[in-house]
């Protein structure tokens, strides 16, 4: 029988609010293709990523069309570059490898030239993460993380100060492109082995042959939502938001069985995540103004993000089968409308970001911040990042962009869906002691929790 | 295979018979009809029968967004189950 309510609200959502699947991106194992011939390596990555790959955007596309809402990206994720090109060494050979299959396949970005060295660092993956800089300033679609932290093994220091570093040299070598480098490289407290998003997104060691992960959106649908409940309390406002997060999560769990059922992949999770783009309307500071704020930044930002961070994972979690990647509402400044406006305006500020990434996923994303911040404070600021997932046992994440020759009042444009930013102020104080001494943070203690 | 068919725009003499002459060329059969008039807009919804249609999925979509630009109104099809997953449990 026709609901005509129904299917109107729907296409209302699509039209009108952005809803749109995210992403759909394909997790590879590449633990096959290790060989200590690089040459032959480069040979089996591109393979196999061609053979289990190539038909993604396609599927991608003829989903969104007869389904009827859009699939804004198709990406490929694999096995950690660090493991799969340790025999060889031949690293830089396997960035290469990716971004041309990348391109030929045409994902809009390939994630997976990571690290795990949240303990320790092997040699090769050290002479790996020397890499980086190169893989990443030299290719177009790859994208690197880092995960450095954890909250069973604590932080490790030596790797923070490395990835800082890491951070400043991208920024120099991308500096006529605004530091783009940047933006594709994340440093990660906690990793998730089954994250759709990038930069971030790469294949953990527990996952299978190739699977469909998939990124919901919907932060216009959320506002839309709240609107038509002005003045309603909170615990309402809750409701809602969980009945919206449910439909939205249930369009990502659709879009996901087919995909991997046309793949001939299988079905991994879908990410509850609120994902805002630049787009007028498509905004998490958008929603947060709505419930009462008048601009994000203020105090009660946190408050009421960890509303809605909760509040979209309840209603998710009863809409799909399986969940998981960084299931929440994210933050990224130069992508929402509405952090931009506010950091523009000087009312949200780094401190406070970090107090909301204690409360929602993921962390300290997309932050333009001068040029002449030292490697040292990069460090700092991760090093901060991670204790804060480290201690409350979460996903946390730095993606910071120190764009060489601009400062405080500069902006920056990225284009797409990386969108614009204002380049926000960091501390002046010197933390390179502190990061200069490296070693480990050990893991936090599970009891006296206070 | 069953799918949603949404036709919005002006409302205006022969929206119905037009929409459902397209249907029959393309051997799509109409298997449910709901139409109203939201303000002066016109909004029909059909649930219809792909399985004895004249041309594929995506042939069918494109002929109809074309033939609905001919009457004046937005006319589009998608498969049943994004509406099905979305509202109900």
């Amino acid at each position: 029988m026709l609901n005509t309510g129904d299917i109107l609200e729907t296409i209302k959502m699509v039209d009108d609010q952005n809803l749109d699947v995210r992403t759909i991106t394909l997790s590879l194992s590449l633990l096959d293709c290790a060989d200590s011939d690089g040459k032959a390596a480069e040979r089996k990555v591109y393979d196999k990523i061609m053979r289990r790959a190539g038909g993604l955007v396609k599927v991608g596309e003829k989903l969104s069309s007869e389904l009827g809402i859009p699939i804004v990206n198709k990406r490929v994720s694999v096995t950690p570059i660090s493991l799969v090109g340790s025999p060889s060494g031949n690293y830089l050979g396997l960035a290469r490898v990716l971004d041309k299959a990348a391109c030929e396949i045409g994902v809009n970005f390939i994630g997976g030239y990571s690290a795990l060295v949240h303990k320790s660092m092997t040699d090769a993956e050290r002479r790996f993460m020397e890499t980086v800089p190169e893989a990443i300033g030299t290719t177009e679609k790859v994208c690197s993380s880092v995960n450095v932290a954890s909250t069973r093994s604590g932080i490790n220091m030596d790797a923070v100060a490395m990835t800082g570093r890491i951070v400043k040299a991208l920024a120099e070598r991308t500096a006529d492109r605004d530091a783009i480098g940047c933006a594709k490289f994340v440093v990660f407290a906690n990793a998730v082995e089954d994250n759709p998003f990038m930069a971030g997104a790469f294949t953990g060691l527990g996952e299978g042959e190739a699977t469909v992960n998939v990124g919901v959106s919907g932060p216009g649908v959320v506002a839309a939502a709240l609107k038509a409940c002005k003045g309603a309390d909170l615990t309402t406002v809750a409701e809602v938001i969980k009945r919206t997060a449910f439909k939205i999560t249930r369009a990502g769990q659709l879009v996901g069985s087919k995909a991997a059922a046309l793949l001939g992949a299988e079905f991994g999770i879908v990410d509850l995540s609120l994902a805002p783009t630049p787009a007028i309307g498509d905004s998490v500071a958008e929603i947060l103004e709505i419930m009462g704020l008048s601009s994000v930044g203020g105090h009660g930002t946190t408050a009421a993000l960890a509303l809605l961070n909760d509040a979209v994972k309840k209603g998710g979690v009863m809409a799909s089968s399986m969940v998981g990647g960084l299931s929440g509402a994210f933050i990224p400044v130069s992508e929402d409308a509405g952090m931009i406006k506010a950091a523009r305006s000087g009312k949200l500020t780094l401190s406070k970001l970090e107090a909301m990434t204690a409360v929602c996923s993921v962390g300290l994303d997309m932050i333009a911040v001068p040029g002449d911040t030292s490697a040292e404070t990069v460090s700092a600021i991760i090093a901060d990042e991670c204790a804060i997932g480290m201690v409350n046992n979460k996903t946390t994440a730095v993606r910071l962009i120190p764009v060489p020759g601009k400062t405080v009042g500069d902006e920056v444009n990225f284009g797409g869906l990386l969108g614009s930013a204002p380049i926000m102020p960091v501390s002046d104080v010197d933390s390179g002691e502190f990061i200069r001494r490296g070693g480990i943070i050990p893991a936090p203690l599970h009891s006296l929790k206070n | 295979m069953k799918a949603i068919v949404t036709v919005l725009g002006k409302d205006k003499v022969g929206i119905i018979a037009d929409v459902a002459n397209i249907m029959k060329n393309y051997g799509v059969n109409i298997c449910d009809i709901s139409q109203t008039l939201m303000q002066e807009y016109f909004t029909m919804i059909m649930l219809v029968d792909l399985s004895a249609a004249t041309v594929d999925f995506a042939e069918l979509q494109k002929n109809l967004a074309a033939s609905g630009e001919e009457i004046g109104v937005d006319i589009r099809v998608q498969h049943q189950d994004l509406f099905d997953s979305m509202h109900k449990i």
